[in-house]
């Protein structure tokens, strides 16, 4: 273990102690991200964003995040679906239709399973 | 894109990324006149004359340094084709505003399409953006200002499930009703 050498480092553990509790607080949340530029527009985003919003009414989920963004850049895949839960890295998913997002949200939002056959590496 | 409102959608997505804080969108239809318009008006960062004739017909210039879209150049299209037309006016620092207009009665024309979820789409994407919301059929008017919305709401978000389901209520209800006038079509 480090040991503490100062008040400085004391306070600097202090803090980064603090951090982690905030942190963990954090655990947990949910985002999910649907790419909203035109060509995600074009190819059904805001479907998809529908059968998202719905899940969420008809599962009366609370708490998760949905916001949009502009174009992902990466146009053959749309729409685009990314998804963010507590601490773990990002998950994108590619060509998410109203069906693939309803599977998201029921496997990876409530299951914690990432959908693997949609998702771009 | 073979909605009024996914054009709309695509619109206002540009207002977003270009930084706005507030955002005005205006549908009318006026059956005696026989025409539909709709108008996009943002606060957000402006373009120059140089971008404008850029964003409306992305051939004409050379120059690629931006990316711009095909929306805006398709839906002008639609709408020359139907004895309407499409405008951009904007000013750097400023603000822009998009105005397009379409013969209501036009065979070519495309439908309105689903307002509504244009609309929960854009107040649940980008809920930190002032939204105000005018549709007006033959004189009747809806008028929807999130600033109500968001008072009465406080720190609770738009995505929770019973304030979507009133959201996607209030909003349909308030446009079919419109929609639903005599006379209308």
């Amino acid at each position: 273990m480090e040991k503490v050498k100062s008040l400085e480092d004391l306070k600097r553990l202090r803090e980064e102690a603090l951090q982690k509790r905030q942190v963990k607080d954090q655990t947990g949340q949910k985002q999910v991200i649907v790419g909203m530029g035109t060509v995600g527009i074009a190819a059904g985003a805001r479907e998809t964003l529908k059968a998202i919003l719905d899940f969420i009414e008809k599962e009366n989920l609370s708490g998760v995040v949905v916001r949009q963004t502009g174009n992902i850049g990466m146009d053959s895949l749309e729409p685009i679906v990314q998804v963010v839960i507590g601490e773990s890295p990002k998950v994108t998913y590619g060509k998410v239709n109203a069906d693939v997002a309803r599977r998201i949200m029921k496997e990876h939002i409530v299951g914690g399973q990432i959908v693997k056959d949609f998702m771009i590496e | 894109m073979r909605e009024l409102a996914l054009h709309l959608l695509d619109i206002a997505e540009n207002s977003v990324s270009a930084n706005a804080r507030n955002i005005r969108i205006e549908v009318e239809e006026d059956a005696v006149a026989d025409r539909l318009r709709m108008s996009v008006i943002d606060d957000g960062k402006g373009m120059d004359a140089e971008m404008v004739k850029k964003v409306i017909d992305p051939f004409v210039t050379s120059r690629t340094t931006r990316k711009v879209g095909l929306g805006i150049p398709l839906l002008k299209a639609a709408a020359e084709a139907c004895q309407g037309g499409l405008t951009i006016q904007s000013i750097v620092g400023k603000g822009t505003r998009v105005d397009v207009e379409f013969q209501r009665s036009h065979i070519d024309r495309m439908p309105l399409g689903d307002l509504p979820s244009t609309l929960i789409t854009l107040l649940i994407g980008s809920p930190e953006i002032h939204w105000i919301f005018q549709y007006c059929v033959d004189g009747h008017e809806f008028l929807f200002d999130d600033l109500a919305v968001k008072e009465e709401l406080g720190d609770i978000p738009f995505s929770e499930p019973s304030i979507l389901n009133f959201l996607r209520e209030y909003l349909r209800e308030n446009i079919l009703t419109l929609q639903a006038v005599p006379g209308t079509i």
